[in-house]
């Protein structure tokens, strides 16, 4: 007999040995295995019950029914962010009204042992500012939001919202669980890009990572709903608005999945051409998950997570737009002399040069957008205290010309636009090449730019404004 | 005896044994690797809401296969 | 010749995988197929939160954790979930080349007491690639809640390694665990997996194939199961085997291949 000498010869021989059998043997390894397995469970395990009512089975009959699936979907879609929105209404403006009267006293302060103003004016009104606001805004949406959130995924329902839409998703030409790293998106979009690597072809991976910016994060959502409040929900009774606010960010998710959807097919037919790869999808049992475990666990790894990752760059982030708020060239700011230079492009999109840029330097992080846009708005103008919608809403619309239309393409383009440094950092991490990067902002910036002007001049051709 | 099919069109709620999968390379392994050896029971439990992809029960779990993959396994009735 | 690939240290492989190498820090990995309660085993011995839920593939990354037991620190390695070794995903083959080359002191291989069968399938492959392996028989209180009556006497018997019934969430049989899984890293209990019967063809390809196996690549890792994987053209060991055991015949394989 003589031995191999190297790992080539080794395998050359395997293959003579298995010869033209290799399908045969491979078949039928597999099944002595299986078999084996087989029969030892087959003595391991009694069952006392035979005729048990399999209640997984009758949950799936409603859950993915041809005729409840769907509705079911997005009624647990509205109700997650009602429960969201009208839950996080009042804690939200006590949360404001506290930390603002915190600032008030720090101005005092500040007063009182006659600091200079620039140095009231970067703690107090850029950093300590924007770390009030990001913490009235988002903590008690992602309070309310995350625990639901996880209770679902602890249920087991997830993979039944990907069986459901796991024909779109073929026929976009996109991987079944495309879907799944969508759902976890909703947190945090680069959590949802590292959860890509659950799809195993990369060119579908590439897809689901390109587009799961098109998914709402944690960080945009409470603008989203902010934004909702005042404008969707303002039109109508104080009762009703909070319904209304619901409906108005449930479309814009619904939108942002259209989008996702039309956007990967865009791509498999493009860039990223091929057929989709073999999927295979595991519907686990249902599991009663424990609740006090979810709440604490969801509070701790993701509520606290995201709002520290969100102070930590919004209070530099604060100081900074200060400075470029109250740095003056001439006499206008530098913050001013940006806004009016991109004025004219903003305004074709609906919104104007302050917004756009605050979405430009809110690029750290996405939930500063809006702190950005309105120490914007309010340095230079009267002093005012935020602390209530009512008070945003009076800002926006009284003091800065904000329509309806306004408001409804900076949501679009909150839905679509760059995704955040984060986002970006982990996309050039899992990807390694600075053109699928690139891809990443561009592909969702293109399609926010090209909405925003169709809905604003949509929208005033057809004289609804 | 009845004539074989393939595993997609076999209807829901029947029981079928597998025959053969039809597949090569990396197809092959997977479905092999799910459980679905030739003499394997496994029940059609449902579709999903648009038609596609059919959930089984192979070897005690749900799993769910796109067209593709559930129309390369030929099936006999059970 | 096949001296090169024998000389490799015996844990050496292990730097690649980033844990501990010496013999006095036990490697344990967790392996078993999706939603099993992995994560649930590992967050529970280790008090880390990995991320845990209920849906297929979550566990992306493989995440190690510390924990303490009688004194002795062990690393424990939480593996993505597969359904088998046979390195179809990438997934598979992080979990096979981790048991394969890291070669954990011990490997508990959780699975799910309400899906025996298809759980033992993994099992079984793990058991062909180590002796070092534990058996948790997890979510027994769903197996309880179905009325489903596990024996882990007779499973112990028949697979010829230690079987612990468990209930992760509740960390019910943890301590058990712990216990079993200690005795086989410290060699206490040596297990003997009964290993899987092939068909008699592919048996008798397999004890061609075995002796050269050892002779080239020596004890180090199961010849028995490096066979069966060449017979079987797994591409991917081969692959490994290359990463694992110096470039210095790559170049002959790839002309096999060309
Ligand atoms: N009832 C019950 N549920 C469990 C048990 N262990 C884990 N789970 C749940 O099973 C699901 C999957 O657990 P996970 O640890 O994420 O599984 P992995 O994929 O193997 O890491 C989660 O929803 C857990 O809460 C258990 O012993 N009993
Ligand atoms: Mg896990």
């Amino acid at each position: 007999m003589s031995l191999p000498s190297s790992l080539g010869q080794l395998v050359e021989e395997a293959q003579r040995l298995s010869g033209p059998l290799q399908n045969t043997i491979r078949d039928s390894i597999v099944n002595s295995i299986y078999t084996t397995a087989e029969s030892i469970a087959a003595g391991a395990v009694t069952t006392g019950d035979p005729e048990r009512t399999d209640w997984d089975r009758k949950i799936d009959n409603i859950l993915t029914s041809p005729v409840w699936g769907f509705p079911i979907m997005l009624g647990l879609l509205v109700l997650v962010f009602w429960v969201t929105i009208t839950g996080a209404n009042i804690p939200s403006a006590m949360l404001a009204e506290g930390l603002f009267w915190i600032e008030a006293r720090l101005t005092d302060f500040f007063m009182a042992v006659n600091a200079p103003a620039w140095l009231h004016g970067f703690l107090v009104l850029g950093v300590y500012r924007s770390l009030a606001w990001v913490v009235s805004v988002m903590l008690p949406p992602m309070a309310i939001f995350f625990p639901m959130f996880t209770l679902l995924e602890d249920s087991g329902y997830l993979p039944r919202v990907a069986f459901n839409l796991d024909r779109f998703f073929k026929k976009a030409g996109a991987h079944g669980k495309q879907a799944l790293t969508m759902s976890m998106g909703f947190g945090c979009n680069a959590a949802g890009i590292i959860a890509c690597r659950v799809i195993d072809s990369p060119r579908e991976r590439l897809i689901a990572t390109l587009t799961n910016v098109f998914v709402p994060c944690n960080g945009r959502f409470p603008t989203l709903i902010a934004l909702a409040m005042i404008f969707v929900g303002g039109s109508v009774a104080l009762s009703l608005a909070g319904a209304v606010a619901t409906l108005a960010v449930a479309g814009l998710v619904v939108l942002g999945i259209a989008i996702t959807l039309f956007v990967s097919w865009l791509l498999s037919k493009t860039l990223l051409k091929g057929t989709p790869s073999s999927f295979t999808l595991e519907l686990p049992p249902y599991r009663r998950p424990q609740i006090a475990q979810v709440i604490l666990r969801s509070m701790l790894d993701r509520t606290i997570f995201v709002l520290t990752r969100a102070m930590i760059i919004a209070a530099p982030a604060g100081g900074i737009i200060w400075i470029l708020a109250n740095t003056h060239i001439g006499d206008t700011s530098i913050l001013a002399a940006l806004a009016g230079w991109l004025d004219p492009f903003a305004q074709h999109m609906g919104l104007d040069g302050f917004i756009l840029t605050a979405f430009i330097l809110g690029l750290p992080a996405n939930e500063i957008v809006l702190p950005i846009l309105i120490m914007s708005y309010v340095s230079g103008g009267a002093m005012m205290e935020l602390d209530s919608l009512a008070a945003l809403r009076q800002l926006l619309v009284d003091q800065h010309g904000w329509t309806w239309l306004t408001a409804l393409c900076t949501m679009i383009f909150i839905l679509c636009h760059w995704p955040c440094g984060t986002t970006l950092f982990t996309i050039q991490k899992e990807q390694h090449r600075w053109r699928w990067t690139l891809l990443a902002v561009a592909i969702p910036t293109a399609m926010g730019i090209i909405l925003c002007i169709t809905v604003n001049y949509l929208a005033q051709g057809l004289g609804l404004i | 005896m009845y004539g074989s099919t393939t595993l997609n069109s076999a209807p829901v709620g029947s029981f079928v044994l597998v025959k053969e999968v039809n597949a090569e390379g990396l197809t092959r392994r997977r479905l092999l690797d799910l459980g679905l050896v030739p003499g394997t029971r496994v029940e059609v439990i449902r579709r999903s809401p648009v038609g596609d992809p059919i959930a089984f029960n192979i070897r005690g779990a749900v799993i769910a296969l796109r067209q593709e993959e559930s129309s390369k396994v030929t099936v006999i009735d059970s | 010749m096949g001296l090169t690939y024998q000389s490799t240290g015996k844990l050496a492989n292990r730097e690649a995988f980033d844990v501990p190498v010496s013999a006095n820090e036990p490697v344990i990995a967790l392996a078993g197929n999706p939603n099993t309660g992995k994560s649930t085993v590992f967050n529970a011995l280790t008090g880390l939160r990995q991320h845990t839920g209920n849906w297929p593939g979550k566990t992306v990354l493989q995440t190690k954790g510390i924990f303490i037991h009688e004194g002795q620190q062990y690393t424990l390695v939480d593996l993505p979930g597969t359904y088998s070794l046979l390195a179809n995903s990438v997934d598979e083959q992080v979990a096979r080349d981790f048991i394969c080359f890291a070669k954990p002191d011990a490997t508990i291989v959780v699975v799910d007491a309400t899906c025996l069968e298809r759980n033992l399938n993994l099992a079984l492959q793990v058991m062909e690639i180590t002796e070092q392996v534990v058996l948790c028989v997890n979510l027994i209180d769903e197996a309880r809640r179905r009325k489903l009556n596990i024996d882990t006497g007779a499973l112990t018997r028949a697979l010829g390694i230690p079987v612990v019934a468990t209930a992760a969430r509740s960390k019910e049989g943890l301590p058990q665990l712990l216990e079993s899984t200690a005795k086989v890293v410290w060699k206490k209990i040596k297990p003997r997996p009964n290993l899987v019967q092939y068909i008699p063809e592919v048996e008798a390809a397999v004890s061609l194939l075995e002796p050269k196996v050892k002779a080239l690549l020596g004890n180090d890792i199961n010849p028995r199961w490096i066979s069966l994987r060449l017979l079987d053209g797994d591409i991917t060991l081969i692959k490994a085997l290359e990463k694992f055991y110096g470039q210095q015949k790559v170049k002959s394989v790839r002309e096999v291949f060309a």
